[in-house]
């Protein structure tokens, strides 16, 4: 009985103090279309404080992930005065794209264990790399992945990303370049204070092709002989028409 | 103009494809080459993926080359006994080409490997395209001991047919075995081949002048269907959208530069495609031996 009465205090308690998050996406469905040239998502929401401790202030933190695939990074080196490719690392779950903005520097907000334990920062992203195990060589292949994504605009870092107002709302901009790959998209928000986070929430983001893109892909992917044989049609007819329009002018 | 391009999954300015097909369509006119070995590292310098920029510019190259064909079949530039061997050849040397892409993929070494491939392909040629066109424009031509009909090597070989198009009675394997070497280039390099044909059909087989090209462009034309057909099989890389983007440009670009050729001199044509030549060879040369712009490089698994 008393077991029960203080579990039932301590939930009592710990729902007054720890806020609630509720999150929101500007677009659940992203769509890949003729003359797609990238987006812009809106991250927005509110901290609902049942304390009542507006004003005391809280960090937040939002991480948008694209899916993740398995890749192999090859490092060139130079070899008897070419660059060959050399080394190679693997990594299984690179996310396709990664981007995390706050609404202040990380290192204000958190200690560096925080910031690994919730991928705070691109040099966080937990990469599961395999094959060698020498950290330093890991390290290295992690930077140069990661800072050939950030050239790609796939990885990026925003400490100033995150508007609050009124210690409630909350808005982040993250914008999608054009080249991301398609699948769900998962954008996750966490509240901190005092170094700790005291609340998180997720939504998803559908990004995918729709229309004459979707078609194309498709067929490529799962009729490439006929898929083959109408882009065969199509240039070997556009070569004789103009050949035949100009022709006659 | 932005056009979303579904399978390189990035958007381009559709103008500027077009006018890169436009470039090489000029000089396909001008020079009777499909101008792939311009469009695939031009394709790859804007962004595109490597493999779909060789994919879809062999793509390209089929469209370049029909009215080619068409123009020379007319005026019987075209032996088509000799080009349809060739023709076999250069299936099955697409054949090995897909076989050896995947090898060089497998061991990482595939963009080095077509590097070094542009390099001393194209600039062999070029050297050997400017040597030509200055002796020529000096006059010092003519007075050289004549040319053997072709190399005692093909004459070696067993088993003569009639080619009588090109003039010639040897055995099909030489035709054939240049139509391999091509057909791996073309799957290799997304190339059409006709800078290493030409020559090929005049120095080595030693094919009559004027069925030259009007027989390149028909092996060109073929062997990058089959390609095509290959990439879309194996590859999965040809973009339908970039190929007509690129088509719109080269088609019409083709006409304008067939219209120049008409009008310039030879000797200076053939200088300036060996310059042309002999700058992209440069460019890639600087790539192997510079420090490239990116050290890492992503390989999905």
């Amino acid at each position: 009985m008393r077991a029960l009465f203080l579990l039932l205090a301590a939930l009592l308690l710990s729902g007054q103090r720890d806020p609630v998050l509720v999150p929101e996406v500007s677009q659940h469905d992203v769509q890949v279309r003729q003359g797609f040239t990238g987006t812009e998502l809106l991250l927005f929401g509110a901290v609902l404080d049942p304390a009542g401790r507006a004003g005391q202030g809280y960090d937040i933190v939002v991480v948008l992930k694209g899916p993740s695939e398995p890749i192999r990074l090859r490092e060139k080196e130079r070899f008897a005065g070419v660059w060959i490719n050399a080394e190679s690392n693997d990594f299984r779950s690179v996310p396709s794209f990664f981007a995390v903005a706050s609404s202040r520097p990380i290192e204000q907000i958190v200690d560096e264990k925080t910031a690994a334990i919730y991928e705070f920062g691109t040099r966080y992203i937990q990469l599961s790399p395999s094959g060698s195990i020498n950290p330093e060589l890991q390290l290295r292949f992690a930077s140069g992945l990661v800072d050939l994504k950030q050239r790609q605009g796939l990885y990026k870092e925003d400490f100033d990303g995150v508007q609050i107002n009124e210690n409630v709302l909350y808005q982040a901009r993250i914008s999608l370049p054009s080249n991301v790959t398609t699948g769900t998209y998962t954008a996750e928000t966490f509240a901190v204070s005092n170094g700790r986070v005291i609340a998180s929430a997720m939504a998803e983001v559908e990004v995918r092709k729709v229309g004459f893109e979707r078609f194309v892909a498709l067929s490529a992917n799962n009729w490439g002989l006929a898929y083959g044989l109408i882009a065969v049609l199509l240039s070997v007819g556009m070569g004789w028409g103009a050949g035949r329009l100009f022709a006659r002018l | 103009m932005d056009v979303y391009l579904p399978i390189a999954n990035l958007s381009v300015n559709g103008l500027w494809i077009v006018a890169l097909g436009a470039l090489t369509g000029v000089l396909s006119g001008l020079f009777g080459v499909g101008g792939g070995f311009l469009t695939t590292p031009l394709l790859i310098f804007y962004g595109i993926p490597p493999t779909v920029a060789a994919a879809s510019a062999s793509t390209q190259v089929t469209g370049a080359s029909v009215s080619g064909v068409v123009a020379h079949s007319k005026r019987k530039g075209v032996d088509y006994r000799m080009g349809t061997v060739m023709v076999a050849g250069g299936v099955i040397g697409a054949g090995i080409g897909a076989l050896l892409f995947r090898f060089f993929r497998s061991i990482g070494q595939i963009d080095v490997v077509i590097n070094a491939l542009y390099v001393v392909l194209l600039g062999s040629i070029g050297l050997l395209m400017a040597k030509e066109s200055v002796q020529v424009l000096r006059g010092t031509v003519g007075k050289q001991a004549a040319r053997r009909r072709h190399h005692p090597l093909v004459a070696n070989l067993p088993w003569r047919w009639r080619f009588y198009g090109s003039g010639l009675y040897i055995s099909p394997l030489a035709p054939a075995l240049v139509g391999v070497v091509v057909g791996i280039l073309t799957m290799l390099m997304g190339v059409g081949g006709g800078f290493i044909l030409v020559p090929a059909m005049l120095y080595i087989l030693g094919m009559s002048a004027n069925v030259v090209v009007g027989t390149s462009l028909y092996n060109i034309l073929f062997v990058t269907i089959a390609t095509t057909i290959m990439h879309s099989v194996t590859t999965r890389a040809v973009d339908i959208v970039l190929v007509a983007l690129l088509l719109i440009g080269s088609v019409t670009g083709a006409q304008f530069g067939s219209q120049l050729a008409v009008r310039a001199k030879p000797e200076i044509l053939r200088l300036v495609l060996a310059a042309i030549v002999l700058l992209i060879a440069f460019r890639m040369l600087l790539g192997l031996f510079y420090q490239p712009d990116e050290i890492y490089t992503v390989y999905p698994l």
